[in-house]
Protein backbone atom coordinates (compact mmCIF):
# COMPACT_ATOMS: atom_id res chain seq x y z
CA UNK A 1 0.00 0.00 0.00
CA UNK A 2 2.72 2.50 0.42
CA UNK A 3 4.43 1.65 -2.46
CA UNK A 4 1.57 2.46 -4.01
CA UNK A 5 0.86 5.88 -2.37
CA UNK A 6 4.56 6.75 -2.95
CA UNK A 7 4.20 5.81 -6.33
CA UNK A 8 0.89 8.25 -6.90
CA UNK A 9 2.41 11.00 -5.22
CA UNK A 10 5.35 10.92 -8.00
CA UNK A 11 2.65 10.68 -10.32
CA UNK A 12 0.39 13.46 -8.71
CA UNK A 13 3.83 16.08 -8.10
CA UNK A 14 4.48 15.54 -11.66
CA UNK A 15 1.16 15.84 -13.03
CA UNK A 16 1.25 19.31 -10.92
CA UNK A 17 4.04 20.70 -12.33
CA UNK A 18 3.41 19.80 -15.67
CA UNK A 19 -0.67 21.74 -15.29
CA UNK A 20 1.76 24.53 -13.87
CA UNK A 21 4.11 24.61 -17.03
CA UNK A 22 1.50 24.51 -19.20
CA UNK A 23 -0.50 27.42 -17.83
CA UNK A 24 2.10 29.65 -17.41
CA UNK A 25 3.18 29.09 -20.86
CA UNK A 26 -0.22 29.63 -22.09
CA UNK A 27 -1.06 33.27 -20.12
CA UNK A 28 2.63 34.43 -19.09
CA UNK A 29 4.76 33.50 -22.53
CA UNK A 30 2.29 33.26 -25.12
CA UNK A 31 1.08 36.97 -25.35
CA UNK A 32 4.41 38.14 -25.42
CA UNK A 33 5.37 40.79 -23.26
CA UNK A 34 2.43 40.36 -20.81
CA UNK A 35 3.16 43.93 -19.41
CA UNK A 36 1.86 45.27 -22.74
CA UNK A 37 -0.83 43.17 -23.00
CA UNK A 38 -2.23 44.23 -19.47
CA UNK A 39 -1.67 47.91 -19.89
CA UNK A 40 -2.98 48.22 -24.00
CA UNK A 41 -1.64 49.78 -27.11
CA UNK A 42 -1.16 53.38 -25.83
CA UNK A 43 1.07 52.59 -22.41
CA UNK A 44 4.14 55.03 -21.96
CA UNK A 45 7.07 52.80 -21.53
CA UNK A 46 8.02 54.25 -18.08
CA UNK A 47 4.92 52.89 -17.07
CA UNK A 48 5.62 49.45 -18.86
CA UNK A 49 8.70 49.65 -17.78
CA UNK A 50 7.41 49.97 -14.05
CA UNK A 51 5.02 47.46 -14.28
CA UNK A 52 7.35 45.07 -15.71
CA UNK A 53 9.20 45.62 -12.73
CA UNK A 54 6.54 45.06 -10.14
CA UNK A 55 5.45 42.04 -11.90
CA UNK A 56 9.06 40.42 -11.97
CA UNK A 57 8.71 40.45 -15.69
CA UNK A 58 12.63 41.65 -16.20
CA UNK A 59 14.14 37.89 -15.58
CA UNK A 60 14.20 35.15 -18.11
CA UNK A 61 11.89 32.72 -18.65
CA UNK A 62 12.72 30.11 -16.47
CA UNK A 63 13.65 32.54 -13.78
CA UNK A 64 9.79 33.72 -13.85
CA UNK A 65 8.68 30.49 -13.64
CA UNK A 66 10.85 29.25 -10.84
CA UNK A 67 10.18 32.45 -9.04
CA UNK A 68 6.19 32.09 -9.85
CA UNK A 69 6.06 28.32 -8.18
CA UNK A 70 8.12 29.13 -5.61
CA UNK A 71 5.95 31.85 -4.57
CA UNK A 72 3.25 29.53 -4.98
CA UNK A 73 4.86 27.14 -2.80
CA UNK A 74 4.73 29.82 0.08
CA UNK A 75 1.26 31.02 -0.22
CA UNK A 76 2.40 33.75 -2.38
CA UNK A 77 0.66 34.37 -5.44
CA UNK A 78 1.94 38.11 -6.51
CA UNK A 79 -0.28 41.18 -6.68
CA UNK A 80 -3.26 41.80 -8.43
CA UNK A 81 -2.47 44.34 -11.04
CA UNK A 82 -6.10 45.95 -11.06
CA UNK A 83 -6.97 45.50 -6.92
CA UNK A 84 -3.58 46.15 -5.68
CA UNK A 85 -3.92 43.58 -3.40
CA UNK A 86 -2.28 40.36 -2.59
CA UNK A 87 -4.10 37.69 -5.14
CA UNK A 88 -3.51 34.84 -2.25
CA UNK A 89 -5.81 37.30 -0.40
CA UNK A 90 -8.57 38.02 -2.90
CA UNK A 91 -9.22 34.14 -4.06
CA UNK A 92 -9.22 33.35 -0.13
CA UNK A 93 -12.15 35.95 0.46
CA UNK A 94 -14.07 34.32 -3.16
CA UNK A 95 -13.49 30.59 -1.77
CA UNK A 96 -15.04 31.31 1.21
CA UNK A 97 -17.99 31.17 -1.34
CA UNK A 98 -17.34 29.00 -4.17
CA UNK A 99 -16.21 26.00 -2.11
CA UNK A 100 -19.16 25.81 -0.03
CA UNK A 101 -21.33 26.13 -2.84
CA UNK A 102 -19.27 22.72 -5.07
CA UNK A 103 -19.49 20.74 -1.33
CA UNK A 104 -23.35 22.10 -0.86
CA UNK A 105 -23.61 21.12 -4.76
CA UNK A 106 -22.30 17.81 -3.90
CA UNK A 107 -24.00 16.76 -0.92
CA UNK A 108 -27.08 17.67 -2.38
CA UNK A 109 -26.64 15.55 -5.98
CA UNK A 110 -25.50 12.59 -3.76
CA UNK A 111 -28.55 12.67 -1.33
CA UNK A 112 -30.93 12.62 -4.21
CA UNK A 113 -28.86 10.54 -6.62
CA UNK A 114 -28.51 7.56 -3.86
CA UNK A 115 -32.23 6.57 -2.91
CA UNK A 116 -33.39 7.15 -6.39
CA UNK A 117 -30.72 5.34 -8.20
CA UNK A 118 -31.28 2.41 -5.88
CA UNK A 119 -34.96 2.60 -6.12
CA UNK A 120 -34.95 2.84 -9.91
CA UNK A 121 -32.68 -1.05 -9.39
CA UNK A 122 -34.60 -2.10 -6.99
CA UNK A 123 -37.43 -1.88 -9.49
CA UNK A 124 -36.37 -2.59 -12.06
CA UNK A 125 -38.28 -2.22 -15.42
CA UNK A 126 -41.31 -0.56 -13.73
CA UNK A 127 -43.21 2.88 -13.86
CA UNK A 128 -40.97 4.18 -11.00
CA UNK A 129 -37.70 2.76 -12.99
CA UNK A 130 -39.03 4.58 -15.93
CA UNK A 131 -40.02 7.77 -14.48
CA UNK A 132 -36.60 8.16 -12.31
CA UNK A 133 -34.62 7.09 -15.66
CA UNK A 134 -37.19 9.82 -18.07
CA UNK A 135 -36.02 12.78 -15.39
CA UNK A 136 -32.81 11.61 -15.36
CA UNK A 137 -32.75 12.25 -19.32
CA UNK A 138 -34.07 15.65 -18.89
CA UNK A 139 -31.76 16.66 -16.11
CA UNK A 140 -28.73 15.75 -18.10
CA UNK A 141 -29.54 17.73 -21.04
CA UNK A 142 -30.84 20.96 -18.84
CA UNK A 143 -28.29 23.85 -19.49
CA UNK A 144 -27.90 24.22 -15.21
CA UNK A 145 -27.47 28.42 -15.57
CA UNK A 146 -30.89 28.15 -17.34
CA UNK A 147 -32.36 26.16 -15.06
CA UNK A 148 -31.06 28.48 -12.45
CA UNK A 149 -32.87 31.57 -14.47
CA UNK A 150 -36.10 29.31 -14.27
CA UNK A 151 -35.66 28.91 -10.50
CA UNK A 152 -35.06 32.62 -9.75
CA UNK A 153 -38.16 33.38 -11.86
CA UNK A 154 -40.17 31.19 -10.17
CA UNK A 155 -38.71 30.79 -6.49
CA UNK A 156 -37.42 34.48 -6.70
CA UNK A 157 -39.73 36.60 -8.36
CA UNK A 158 -42.97 34.96 -7.93
CA UNK A 159 -43.00 33.08 -4.64
CA UNK A 160 -40.50 35.30 -3.60
CA UNK A 161 -39.35 32.73 -0.96
CA UNK A 162 -35.30 33.09 -1.81
CA UNK A 163 -33.59 36.69 -3.09
CA UNK A 164 -32.72 36.62 -6.90
CA UNK A 165 -29.21 37.03 -6.33
CA UNK A 166 -26.54 38.39 -3.98
CA UNK A 167 -24.50 36.84 -1.01
CA UNK A 168 -25.68 37.38 2.32
CA UNK A 169 -22.58 36.96 4.22
CA UNK A 170 -21.47 34.62 6.24
CA UNK A 171 -21.70 37.17 9.19
CA UNK A 172 -24.98 37.21 8.95
CA UNK A 173 -25.18 33.51 10.39
CA UNK A 174 -24.71 30.09 8.84
CA UNK A 175 -28.35 30.00 8.29
CA UNK A 176 -28.44 32.95 5.91
CA UNK A 177 -25.27 32.14 4.00
CA UNK A 178 -26.80 28.64 3.31
CA UNK A 179 -29.95 30.07 2.27
CA UNK A 180 -28.31 32.24 -0.20
CA UNK A 181 -26.53 29.28 -2.12
CA UNK A 182 -29.48 27.16 -1.53
CA UNK A 183 -30.69 27.76 -5.07
CA UNK A 184 -27.36 28.24 -7.05
CA UNK A 185 -26.18 24.56 -5.25
CA UNK A 186 -30.08 23.14 -6.37
CA UNK A 187 -28.98 24.21 -10.14
CA UNK A 188 -25.09 22.86 -9.68
CA UNK A 189 -26.31 19.29 -8.59
CA UNK A 190 -29.27 18.79 -10.92
CA UNK A 191 -27.65 17.81 -13.74
CA UNK A 192 -24.93 15.85 -11.27
CA UNK A 193 -27.78 14.22 -9.34
CA UNK A 194 -28.67 12.55 -13.11
CA UNK A 195 -25.26 11.15 -14.15
CA UNK A 196 -24.99 9.96 -10.28
CA UNK A 197 -28.62 8.41 -10.51
CA UNK A 198 -27.89 6.65 -13.69
CA UNK A 199 -24.14 5.51 -12.45
CA UNK A 200 -25.77 4.15 -9.32
CA UNK A 201 -28.75 2.45 -11.15
CA UNK A 202 -26.55 0.76 -13.56
CA UNK A 203 -23.82 0.05 -11.23
CA UNK A 204 -26.38 -1.58 -8.93
CA UNK A 205 -28.10 -3.59 -11.97
CA UNK A 206 -24.84 -5.14 -12.52
CA UNK A 207 -23.74 -6.25 -9.24
CA UNK A 208 -27.26 -7.27 -8.78
CA UNK A 209 -26.72 -9.90 -11.64
CA UNK A 210 -23.60 -11.43 -10.10
CA UNK A 211 -23.48 -14.95 -8.86
CA UNK A 212 -22.78 -13.64 -5.23
CA UNK A 213 -25.90 -12.35 -4.96
CA UNK A 214 -27.90 -15.53 -6.47
CA UNK A 215 -25.93 -17.55 -3.62
CA UNK A 216 -27.40 -15.47 -0.63
CA UNK A 217 -30.73 -15.33 -2.36
CA UNK A 218 -30.42 -19.43 -2.43
CA UNK A 219 -29.21 -19.57 1.39
CA UNK A 220 -32.36 -17.52 2.35
CA UNK A 221 -32.05 -13.79 2.00
CA UNK A 222 -35.08 -11.70 1.19
CA UNK A 223 -34.17 -9.12 -2.08
CA UNK A 224 -34.37 -6.11 0.29
CA UNK A 225 -31.36 -7.79 2.59
CA UNK A 226 -29.03 -8.74 -0.29
CA UNK A 227 -29.42 -5.47 -1.55
CA UNK A 228 -28.48 -3.83 1.56
CA UNK A 229 -26.17 -6.39 2.96
CA UNK A 230 -24.09 -7.27 -0.14
CA UNK A 231 -25.30 -5.69 -3.68
CA UNK A 232 -24.61 -2.24 -2.23
CA UNK A 233 -21.33 -1.83 -0.51
CA UNK A 234 -20.55 -3.88 -3.88
CA UNK A 235 -21.50 -1.49 -5.95
CA UNK A 236 -20.13 1.79 -4.77
CA UNK A 237 -16.85 1.77 -6.61
CA UNK A 238 -18.24 3.09 -9.98
CA UNK A 239 -20.16 5.61 -7.95
CA UNK A 240 -17.00 6.77 -6.08
CA UNK A 241 -15.00 7.56 -9.44
CA UNK A 242 -17.80 9.51 -10.60
CA UNK A 243 -18.46 11.15 -7.02
CA UNK A 244 -14.70 11.95 -7.42
CA UNK A 245 -14.86 13.54 -10.67
CA UNK A 246 -18.10 15.44 -10.15
CA UNK A 247 -16.34 17.48 -7.83
CA UNK A 248 -13.86 19.10 -10.71
CA UNK A 249 -17.09 19.81 -12.89
CA UNK A 250 -18.81 21.28 -9.93
CA UNK A 251 -15.80 23.98 -9.52
CA UNK A 252 -16.06 24.93 -12.73
CA UNK A 253 -19.73 25.09 -12.79
CA UNK A 254 -19.99 27.10 -9.59
CA UNK A 255 -17.80 29.97 -11.62
CA UNK A 256 -20.87 29.79 -14.40
CA UNK A 257 -23.64 29.58 -11.52
CA UNK A 258 -22.13 32.15 -9.67
CA UNK A 259 -22.77 34.87 -12.44
CA UNK A 260 -26.94 33.86 -12.47
CA UNK A 261 -26.60 34.82 -8.64
CA UNK A 262 -24.68 37.88 -8.86
CA UNK A 263 -22.38 35.73 -6.00
CA UNK A 264 -19.04 37.40 -5.57
CA UNK A 265 -17.20 33.97 -5.86
CA UNK A 266 -14.11 32.46 -7.34
CA UNK A 267 -16.18 33.09 -11.02
CA UNK A 268 -16.83 36.67 -10.40
CA UNK A 269 -13.53 37.31 -9.78
CA UNK A 270 -12.05 35.45 -12.91
CA UNK A 271 -14.49 37.22 -15.28
CA UNK A 272 -13.59 40.84 -14.06
CA UNK A 273 -9.95 39.93 -14.28
CA UNK A 274 -10.35 39.03 -17.66
CA UNK A 275 -12.02 42.41 -18.55
CA UNK A 276 -9.61 44.12 -16.41
CA UNK A 277 -6.75 42.06 -18.60
CA UNK A 278 -5.11 41.22 -15.11
CA UNK A 279 -3.52 38.05 -15.93
CA UNK A 280 -1.69 37.36 -12.84
CA UNK A 281 -5.22 36.35 -11.12
CA UNK A 282 -6.25 34.77 -13.95
CA UNK A 283 -3.47 32.38 -13.70
CA UNK A 284 -3.83 32.02 -9.96
CA UNK A 285 -7.44 30.88 -10.48
CA UNK A 286 -6.70 28.68 -13.37
CA UNK A 287 -3.69 27.29 -11.10
CA UNK A 288 -5.87 26.84 -7.86
CA UNK A 289 -8.70 25.08 -10.05
CA UNK A 290 -6.35 22.64 -11.83
CA UNK A 291 -4.74 22.11 -8.57
CA UNK A 292 -8.03 21.05 -6.49
CA UNK A 293 -8.65 18.97 -9.53
CA UNK A 294 -5.59 17.22 -9.83
CA UNK A 295 -5.65 16.41 -5.73
CA UNK A 296 -8.78 15.43 -5.52
CA UNK A 297 -8.70 12.47 -8.07
CA UNK A 298 -5.36 11.66 -6.56
CA UNK A 299 -7.31 11.11 -2.71
CA UNK A 300 -10.13 9.02 -4.92
CA UNK A 301 -7.45 7.02 -6.51
CA UNK A 302 -5.88 6.43 -2.78
CA UNK A 303 -8.62 5.97 -1.12
CA UNK A 304 -10.18 3.30 -3.41
CA UNK A 305 -6.76 1.57 -3.05
CA UNK A 306 -7.40 1.27 0.74
CA UNK A 307 -10.52 -0.01 -0.30
CA UNK A 308 -10.19 -2.88 -2.67
CA UNK A 309 -7.09 -4.23 -3.16
CA UNK A 310 -6.94 -5.50 -6.13
CA UNK A 311 -6.65 -1.82 -7.73
CA UNK A 312 -3.23 -1.44 -6.15
CA UNK A 313 -1.71 -3.15 -8.74
CA UNK A 314 -3.29 -1.46 -12.11
CA UNK A 315 -1.06 1.30 -13.22
CA UNK B 1 -27.43 -7.07 -39.99
CA UNK B 2 -28.49 -6.72 -44.05
CA UNK B 3 -29.20 -2.85 -45.45
CA UNK B 4 -33.16 -3.78 -45.18
CA UNK B 5 -32.88 -4.94 -41.64
CA UNK B 6 -30.83 -2.34 -39.73
CA UNK B 7 -33.54 0.51 -41.24
CA UNK B 8 -36.57 -1.52 -39.92
CA UNK B 9 -34.43 -1.98 -36.70
CA UNK B 10 -33.40 1.73 -36.58
CA UNK B 11 -37.55 2.50 -37.18
CA UNK B 12 -38.39 0.15 -34.45
CA UNK B 13 -36.34 1.50 -31.88
CA UNK B 14 -38.03 4.61 -29.88
CA UNK B 15 -35.11 6.76 -28.80
CA UNK B 16 -33.18 6.83 -32.05
CA UNK B 17 -36.39 7.73 -33.66
CA UNK B 18 -37.37 10.44 -30.76
CA UNK B 19 -33.54 11.61 -30.83
CA UNK B 20 -33.42 11.56 -34.81
CA UNK B 21 -36.37 13.78 -35.09
CA UNK B 22 -35.71 16.73 -32.67
CA UNK B 23 -32.07 16.97 -33.87
CA UNK B 24 -33.06 16.85 -37.92
CA UNK B 25 -35.86 19.63 -36.27
CA UNK B 26 -32.33 21.88 -35.09
CA UNK B 27 -29.92 20.89 -37.79
CA UNK B 28 -33.29 22.13 -39.72
CA UNK B 29 -33.75 25.10 -38.56
CA UNK B 30 -30.12 25.94 -38.85
CA UNK B 31 -29.95 25.09 -42.32
CA UNK B 32 -32.80 27.02 -43.50
CA UNK B 33 -31.61 30.14 -41.50
CA UNK B 34 -29.14 30.59 -44.17
CA UNK B 35 -31.77 30.73 -47.27
CA UNK B 36 -34.77 31.85 -44.82
CA UNK B 37 -35.55 33.74 -41.50
CA UNK B 38 -38.98 35.24 -40.46
CA UNK B 39 -36.77 38.53 -39.90
CA UNK B 40 -33.52 39.82 -39.81
CA UNK B 41 -31.95 39.43 -36.97
CA UNK B 42 -29.41 42.42 -37.78
CA UNK B 43 -32.39 44.60 -38.22
CA UNK B 44 -33.31 46.48 -34.76
CA UNK B 45 -37.14 47.27 -33.78
CA UNK B 46 -37.53 49.42 -30.88
CA UNK B 47 -41.20 50.23 -31.15
CA UNK B 48 -41.36 46.18 -31.08
CA UNK B 49 -39.61 45.47 -28.38
CA UNK B 50 -39.71 42.86 -25.71
CA UNK B 51 -43.41 41.60 -27.07
CA UNK B 52 -44.28 38.48 -25.73
CA UNK B 53 -45.28 35.52 -28.17
CA UNK B 54 -47.73 36.55 -31.06
CA UNK B 55 -48.92 35.88 -34.66
CA UNK B 56 -46.29 37.95 -35.88
CA UNK B 57 -43.99 36.90 -33.99
CA UNK B 58 -44.28 33.04 -32.71
CA UNK B 59 -41.79 33.49 -29.96
CA UNK B 60 -41.78 37.28 -29.38
CA UNK B 61 -39.32 39.77 -29.45
CA UNK B 62 -36.45 40.71 -27.59
CA UNK B 63 -34.72 43.79 -25.66
CA UNK B 64 -34.15 45.13 -29.30
CA UNK B 65 -37.38 44.10 -30.89
CA UNK B 66 -35.90 41.17 -33.00
CA UNK B 67 -37.50 38.08 -33.72
CA UNK B 68 -36.77 35.44 -31.15
CA UNK B 69 -37.74 32.96 -33.26
CA UNK B 70 -35.19 33.75 -36.32
CA UNK B 71 -32.68 34.69 -33.43
CA UNK B 72 -32.42 30.87 -32.65
CA UNK B 73 -32.53 29.71 -36.17
CA UNK B 74 -29.59 31.67 -36.62
CA UNK B 75 -28.20 30.40 -32.87
CA UNK B 76 -28.66 26.64 -34.04
CA UNK B 77 -26.02 27.69 -36.57
CA UNK B 78 -23.33 28.95 -34.12
CA UNK B 79 -24.13 25.90 -31.53
CA UNK B 80 -24.12 23.50 -34.15
CA UNK B 81 -21.43 24.40 -35.73
CA UNK B 82 -18.80 24.94 -32.50
CA UNK B 83 -20.07 21.65 -31.35
CA UNK B 84 -19.47 19.90 -34.43
CA UNK B 85 -15.92 21.55 -35.18
CA UNK B 86 -15.27 20.63 -31.45
CA UNK B 87 -16.39 17.26 -32.11
CA UNK B 88 -13.51 16.81 -35.53
CA UNK B 89 -10.82 18.31 -33.60
CA UNK B 90 -11.68 15.89 -30.95
CA UNK B 91 -11.76 12.72 -33.23
CA UNK B 92 -9.46 14.00 -35.78
CA UNK B 93 -6.14 14.36 -33.10
CA UNK B 94 -7.48 11.40 -30.16
CA UNK B 95 -8.42 8.45 -32.92
CA UNK B 96 -4.89 8.84 -34.27
CA UNK B 97 -3.35 9.04 -30.86
CA UNK B 98 -5.19 6.18 -29.23
CA UNK B 99 -4.83 3.63 -32.43
CA UNK B 100 -0.90 4.28 -31.67
CA UNK B 101 -1.43 4.19 -28.03
CA UNK B 102 -2.53 0.80 -28.72
CA UNK B 103 0.00 -0.21 -31.22
CA UNK B 104 2.57 0.48 -28.97
CA UNK B 105 1.01 -0.83 -26.05
CA UNK B 106 3.05 -0.18 -22.70
CA UNK B 107 5.49 1.80 -24.60
CA UNK B 108 7.38 5.20 -23.28
CA UNK B 109 5.02 6.18 -26.54
CA UNK B 110 1.52 4.88 -24.83
CA UNK B 111 2.80 5.98 -21.57
CA UNK B 112 3.27 9.68 -22.51
CA UNK B 113 -0.16 9.31 -24.68
CA UNK B 114 -2.38 8.57 -21.51
CA UNK B 115 -0.47 10.46 -19.03
CA UNK B 116 -1.02 13.64 -21.45
CA UNK B 117 -5.11 12.56 -21.42
CA UNK B 118 -5.12 12.89 -17.77
CA UNK B 119 -3.43 16.21 -17.74
CA UNK B 120 -6.00 17.27 -20.09
CA UNK B 121 -8.56 15.82 -18.15
CA UNK B 122 -7.73 18.46 -14.94
CA UNK B 123 -8.36 20.99 -17.52
CA UNK B 124 -12.45 21.48 -17.63
CA UNK B 125 -13.19 23.27 -20.90
CA UNK B 126 -14.13 25.98 -19.24
CA UNK B 127 -10.55 27.00 -17.84
CA UNK B 128 -9.00 26.17 -21.14
CA UNK B 129 -11.44 29.02 -22.63
CA UNK B 130 -10.95 30.97 -19.53
CA UNK B 131 -7.23 31.03 -20.52
CA UNK B 132 -7.37 31.49 -24.05
CA UNK B 133 -9.69 34.29 -23.74
CA UNK B 134 -7.53 35.70 -21.41
CA UNK B 135 -4.81 35.82 -23.47
CA UNK B 136 -6.64 36.62 -26.99
CA UNK B 137 -10.30 37.66 -26.06
CA UNK B 138 -13.37 36.44 -26.61
CA UNK B 139 -14.27 34.61 -29.59
CA UNK B 140 -16.45 31.39 -31.28
CA UNK B 141 -13.36 30.14 -31.79
CA UNK B 142 -12.20 30.10 -28.57
CA UNK B 143 -15.22 27.86 -27.29
CA UNK B 144 -14.44 25.97 -30.69
CA UNK B 145 -10.80 25.61 -29.12
CA UNK B 146 -11.50 24.93 -25.68
CA UNK B 147 -14.05 22.29 -26.54
CA UNK B 148 -12.15 20.40 -28.70
CA UNK B 149 -9.30 19.98 -26.56
CA UNK B 150 -11.22 19.04 -24.02
CA UNK B 151 -12.64 15.81 -26.58
CA UNK B 152 -9.00 14.92 -27.52
CA UNK B 153 -8.77 12.45 -24.35
CA UNK B 154 -12.07 10.89 -24.52
CA UNK B 155 -11.73 10.02 -27.91
CA UNK B 156 -8.19 9.13 -27.38
CA UNK B 157 -9.19 6.78 -24.62
CA UNK B 158 -12.40 5.66 -25.74
CA UNK B 159 -9.81 4.49 -28.94
CA UNK B 160 -7.34 2.70 -27.18
CA UNK B 161 -9.64 0.63 -24.78
CA UNK B 162 -11.30 -0.64 -27.86
CA UNK B 163 -8.44 -1.11 -30.22
CA UNK B 164 -6.49 -3.23 -27.21
CA UNK B 165 -8.97 -5.71 -27.03
CA UNK B 166 -9.11 -5.73 -31.22
CA UNK B 167 -4.70 -6.55 -31.47
CA UNK B 168 -5.58 -9.49 -29.77
CA UNK B 169 -8.14 -11.21 -32.19
CA UNK B 170 -6.97 -13.83 -34.65
CA UNK B 171 -7.38 -11.68 -37.37
CA UNK B 172 -5.18 -9.06 -36.44
CA UNK B 173 -2.89 -11.79 -35.42
CA UNK B 174 -3.04 -13.15 -39.56
CA UNK B 175 -2.85 -9.77 -40.43
CA UNK B 176 0.71 -9.46 -38.71
CA UNK B 177 1.66 -13.29 -39.81
CA UNK B 178 1.09 -11.49 -43.73
CA UNK B 179 3.68 -8.94 -42.86
CA UNK B 180 1.15 -5.71 -42.26
CA UNK B 181 2.71 -3.04 -40.35
CA UNK B 182 0.91 -1.75 -37.09
CA UNK B 183 -0.07 1.66 -39.05
CA UNK B 184 -1.61 -0.48 -41.95
CA UNK B 185 -3.32 -2.94 -39.10
CA UNK B 186 -5.06 0.28 -37.31
CA UNK B 187 -6.23 1.67 -40.29
CA UNK B 188 -7.59 -1.43 -41.93
CA UNK B 189 -8.83 -3.58 -39.41
CA UNK B 190 -8.53 -1.79 -35.85
CA UNK B 191 -10.29 1.49 -36.75
CA UNK B 192 -13.00 -0.06 -38.81
CA UNK B 193 -14.09 -2.13 -35.82
CA UNK B 194 -14.27 0.88 -33.73
CA UNK B 195 -16.65 2.86 -35.71
CA UNK B 196 -19.73 2.16 -34.40
CA UNK B 197 -18.18 2.92 -30.84
CA UNK B 198 -17.18 6.42 -32.37
CA UNK B 199 -20.37 7.51 -33.81
CA UNK B 200 -21.85 6.82 -30.37
CA UNK B 201 -19.41 8.72 -28.39
CA UNK B 202 -18.99 11.38 -31.04
CA UNK B 203 -23.01 11.87 -30.71
CA UNK B 204 -22.91 12.44 -27.00
CA UNK B 205 -19.84 14.64 -27.35
CA UNK B 206 -21.72 16.34 -30.26
CA UNK B 207 -24.70 16.93 -27.17
CA UNK B 208 -21.98 17.86 -24.57
CA UNK B 209 -20.36 21.04 -26.99
CA UNK B 210 -23.97 22.14 -27.26
CA UNK B 211 -23.85 22.64 -24.03
CA UNK B 212 -20.50 23.67 -23.33
CA UNK B 213 -20.71 25.94 -26.16
CA UNK B 214 -23.91 28.09 -24.41
CA UNK B 215 -22.16 28.21 -20.87
CA UNK B 216 -19.50 30.16 -22.66
CA UNK B 217 -21.29 32.51 -24.68
CA UNK B 218 -23.81 32.94 -21.50
CA UNK B 219 -20.45 33.96 -19.75
CA UNK B 220 -19.29 35.82 -22.13
CA UNK B 221 -16.60 33.39 -23.27
CA UNK B 222 -17.88 32.16 -26.28
CA UNK B 223 -19.74 33.69 -29.53
CA UNK B 224 -19.83 37.39 -29.55
CA UNK B 225 -22.56 39.78 -30.63
CA UNK B 226 -24.35 40.86 -33.60
CA UNK B 227 -23.66 36.90 -34.43
CA UNK B 228 -26.83 35.07 -32.54
CA UNK B 229 -25.96 32.33 -30.24
CA UNK B 230 -28.14 30.54 -27.73
CA UNK B 231 -26.28 31.03 -24.66
CA UNK B 232 -25.54 35.06 -25.49
CA UNK B 233 -29.54 35.08 -25.78
CA UNK B 234 -29.67 33.71 -22.52
CA UNK B 235 -27.17 36.27 -20.89
CA UNK B 236 -28.99 39.19 -22.70
CA UNK B 237 -32.52 37.88 -21.14
CA UNK B 238 -31.66 37.48 -17.26
CA UNK B 239 -32.00 40.88 -16.57
CA UNK B 240 -35.83 40.94 -18.11
CA UNK B 241 -36.51 37.33 -17.02
CA UNK B 242 -39.26 39.31 -14.75
CA UNK B 243 -40.61 41.67 -17.33
CA UNK B 244 -40.52 39.24 -20.53
CA UNK B 245 -39.50 35.43 -19.20
CA UNK B 246 -40.20 34.21 -23.01
CA UNK B 247 -36.63 36.11 -23.87
CA UNK B 248 -35.50 33.17 -21.62
CA UNK B 249 -37.72 30.15 -22.04
CA UNK B 250 -37.53 29.91 -25.35
CA UNK B 251 -33.56 29.74 -26.16
CA UNK B 252 -33.27 27.41 -23.25
CA UNK B 253 -35.92 25.14 -24.61
CA UNK B 254 -33.98 25.42 -27.86
CA UNK B 255 -30.85 23.97 -25.99
CA UNK B 256 -32.68 21.29 -23.82
CA UNK B 257 -34.33 20.03 -27.01
CA UNK B 258 -31.03 19.94 -29.06
CA UNK B 259 -29.39 18.29 -26.41
CA UNK B 260 -32.60 15.73 -25.35
CA UNK B 261 -32.24 14.73 -28.93
CA UNK B 262 -28.68 13.74 -29.03
CA UNK B 263 -28.76 12.04 -26.22
CA UNK B 264 -32.01 9.60 -27.43
CA UNK B 265 -29.87 9.67 -30.41
CA UNK B 266 -27.23 8.48 -29.16
CA UNK B 267 -29.05 5.99 -27.09
CA UNK B 268 -30.68 4.52 -29.94
CA UNK B 269 -27.05 4.05 -31.44
CA UNK B 270 -25.66 2.50 -29.35
CA UNK B 271 -28.79 -0.13 -29.27
CA UNK B 272 -29.02 -0.56 -32.84
CA UNK B 273 -25.09 -0.79 -33.02
CA UNK B 274 -24.64 -3.54 -30.30
CA UNK B 275 -27.77 -5.34 -29.52
CA UNK B 276 -25.79 -6.71 -26.52
CA UNK B 277 -25.92 -4.10 -24.60
CA UNK B 278 -29.88 -3.92 -22.86
CA UNK B 279 -30.49 -0.02 -23.11
CA UNK B 280 -31.33 0.39 -19.67
CA UNK B 281 -28.12 -0.42 -18.42
CA UNK B 282 -26.90 3.46 -18.09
Amino acid sequence: MLHYVLKRLVSLAISLAVASLVIFFAIEVVPGDPAAYMLGMNAQPDTLAALRDQLGLNGSIPERYLSWVGGMLQGDFGTSYTYRTPVAEMIGERLWISLPLALYALTLSTLIAFPAGVWAASRRGSVVDMGVMGVTQLGVAIPNFWFAMLMVLVFAINLRWFSAGGFAGWEQGVLAGMKSLTLPAVALALPQASILTRVMRSSLLDTLSEDFIRTARAKGLTRRQVLWRHALRNAMIPVLTIIGMQFSFLMAGAIIIENVFFLPGLGRLVFQSIAARDLIVVESVVMLLVFAVIVVNFAVDVAYAAVDPRLRGRR
Amino acid sequence: MSGGGLIRAALTNRSLVVGLVLSLVFVGAALISFIWVPQDVTALDIANKIKPPSAAHPLGTDHFGRDILSMIMVGARTSIAVAVVAVVIGMGLGVPLGLAAAARRGSLLDEVIMRGNDLVFAFPSLLIAIMITAVFGPSALNAIIAIGIFNIPVFARLTRGAALSLWTRDYVLAARVAGKGAVRISAEHILPNVTNLLIVQGTIQFSLGILAEAALSYVGLGAQPPIPSWGRMLADSQTMISLAPHMAIFPGLAILLTVLGLNLMGDGLRDLFDPRIRRDRR
